[in-house]
């Protein structure tokens, strides 16, 4: 019963993969646009816990050029955060799923916080650095998100 | 049995948060016996391979403009991400057609009615100009002034980076968009194109950080550059020295100096002129006139080739979007152009900049006598 599911989830991987591009260009007001949550780092983060051998660093290289290529940035920009975040999740991928919640929620922050700091790195190489704190305000949002994303996904792959 | 990678004791581990995880089923359904280790090259191996390779590709990227082409193949490929977020949009407006009251529609008809028959008398006056224009233009044998052509495009719905002004439109190089093509509103200009696909485009807002636009204000005709502050809806003037004429409520248009804008455009209105204690250069935000946030139609514009440089003025280098690492220096001196047109004291640019008196008379004088020169 488990088998049928598993050979189509691969089709659920690439539409929540879908899903979280179009959350992240999709429109928001003005005061609220700081808070857009990391979509895609979340994917990443998720998938990279959940099927380290389908979604692992290369994917998740390949889904940062597509990242840069959407938002116009520098082609690596978005990639080289998000290798270092899968490469991080596949190694402990065992020792993150047997941790209660609070402790996810510090994991998911402090990836996140490291995405973003590579992120502002090059930023601030190229001479575009955002001016203001709000900058990190996705990160907060991305790990309040996290306990609703991971319980839908896992009822959506694992249960039927 | 079959063998998983379900860490020991995962199942009853008192910290377990909600279900044990399942996986990997899937690869021991098409293996006999699960192997220990991962497939292939290993973990670090894969992260030293993709982390040099987003080094290189940034590098390549920054340096040189070879992977130009593969992003534009790419992201025709993401069209469809586009379109799915604009959808609803679209099916929105589509419903607000649909249903409206027919009084709504007759109140608005009205008004359309009305709005016309005024554009109409301006039209009129505009005709009578520009046929004098043309007569004065040939008695002093200037080359005549065309208008542009014009076409009516519109935004998708998209947001792409929250940390630089662009917006996406709905034409791309299909149509004959190109790049750099000037992207205008009712109102004023908005910005232009930096990157064309063939079913869109993006386009840079004249207040992302990265644009200058060179305009001269309406009233005094005096030439500056209006650089994007990164803010919306604001706009800042460089080096414009404390002598010059410029107030609040001045008009400032497109001077065409660039070649790549159509001359006499609105661009933006300024809000504050103001000397600052202690600073050489007078402080001078604008105002976009255009309505760069909220529109959903923007107009994109072909320029005549003797358009922009009717006035014999010499051919500078366009108002780029300047990459920021070759951006402009602050220094005023140091920025203008090779050779200066005026009493510059020798070696000008050896002077650092503003924070001497002495070449404070010169640098103004240097910086309206002559194009603006900080773009490359």
């Amino acid at each position: 019963m488990h088998e049928t599911q598993r050979l189509d989830s691969g089709w659920f991987i690439l539409f929540t993969l879908f899903a979280a591009f179009v959350l992240t260009i999709i429109p928001l007001p003005a005061e609220v646009e700081p808070f857009r949550p990391e979509w895609v780092a979340l994917a990443v983060i998720y998938w990279c816990m959940a099927q380290p051998l389908r979604v692992g660093v290369g994917v998740a290289w390949l889904l940062g050029i597509t990242l840069d290529i959407i938002q116009g940035t520098l082609l690596g920009q978005h990639a080289l955060g998000m290798t270092l975040i899968a490469f991080l999740v596949v190694k402990f991928h065992q020792r993150i799923r047997t941790f209660p919640l609070w402790q996810q929620l510090m994991i998911v922050l402090t990836l996140i916080a490291i995405y973003k700091l590579l992120t502002l790195w090059i930023m601030g190489i190229l001479g575009k650095t955002p001016d203001t704190w709000l900058y990190w305000a996705s990160g907060l949002s991305s790990m309040l998100l996290w306990p609703w994303l991971s319980s839908i996904l896992r009822t959506k792959t694992e249960t039927k | 049995m079959r063998l998983t990678h379900r860490p020991c004791g995962a199942r009853d581990a008192p910290y377990a948060w909600g279900k044990s995880w399942k996986v990997d089923e899937f690869d021991s359904k098409r293996r006999a016996i699960k192997p220990l280790f991962l497939q292939g090259p290993s973990l670090t191996t894969r992260l030293v391979v993709f982390v040099s390779a987003s080094l290189i590709m940034m590098t390549v990227d920054h340096r040189q403009n070879y992977l130009e082409n593969v992003r534009t193949a790419l992201s025709s490929a993401l069209y469809p991400v586009y379109y799915v977020i604009n959808l609803p949009v679209t099916a929105g407006g589509w419903m607000q057609e649909n249903f409206t009251t027919r009084i709504a529609l007759m109140q608005e008809n009205t008004r359309l009615h009305q709005q016309a028959t005024q554009i109409k008398s301006h039209l009129q006056k505009m005709a009578a100009l520009e046929a004098e224009n043309e007569r004065l233009r040939k008695l002093l044998d200037a080359a005549p002034k065309v208008s542009e052509r014009i076409l009516a495009a519109e935004l998708l719905a998209v947001d792409i980076d929250p940390y630089a002004r662009k917006i996406v439109i709905d034409k791309g190089g299909r149509d004959g968009v190109y790049e750099g093509q000037p992207v205008v509103d009712a109102d004023g200009v908005m910005g232009q194109v930096i990157r064309v696909n063939p079913l869109y485009s993006t386009a840079m807002l004249i207040t992302d950080t990265g644009h200058s636009l060179p305009v001269m204000v309406n009233r005094t005709g005096y030439r500056t550059i209006a650089a994007g502050t990164g803010a919306s809806g604001q706009l800042e003037l460089q080096h414009v020295a404390s002598h010059i004429d410029i107030k609040p409520g001045d008009l400032l248009v497109t001077s065409g100096l660039d070649g790549r804008f159509p001359p006499n455009y609105p661009v933006a209105k300024v809000i504050l002129a103001k000397q600052e204690a202690g600073q050489f250069f007078l402080k001078v935000k604008a105002e976009p006139t255009a309505h760069l946030e909220h529109n959903r139609e923007v107009l994109l514009v072909w320029p005549k080739p003797d358009g922009g440089l009717a006035m014999g003025q010499p051919q500078t280098p366009a108002a780029t979007p300047q990459s920021p690492s070759s951006a402009a220096p602050q220094n005023p001196i140091a920025a203008a152009p090779a050779t200066p047109v005026t009493a510059t004291p020798s070696r000008p640019v050896e002077r650092s900049g503003p924070a001497s008196p002495a070449p404070a008379s010169a640098a103004p004088a240097t910086a309206t006598a002559t194009p603006p020169d900080n773009i490359e």
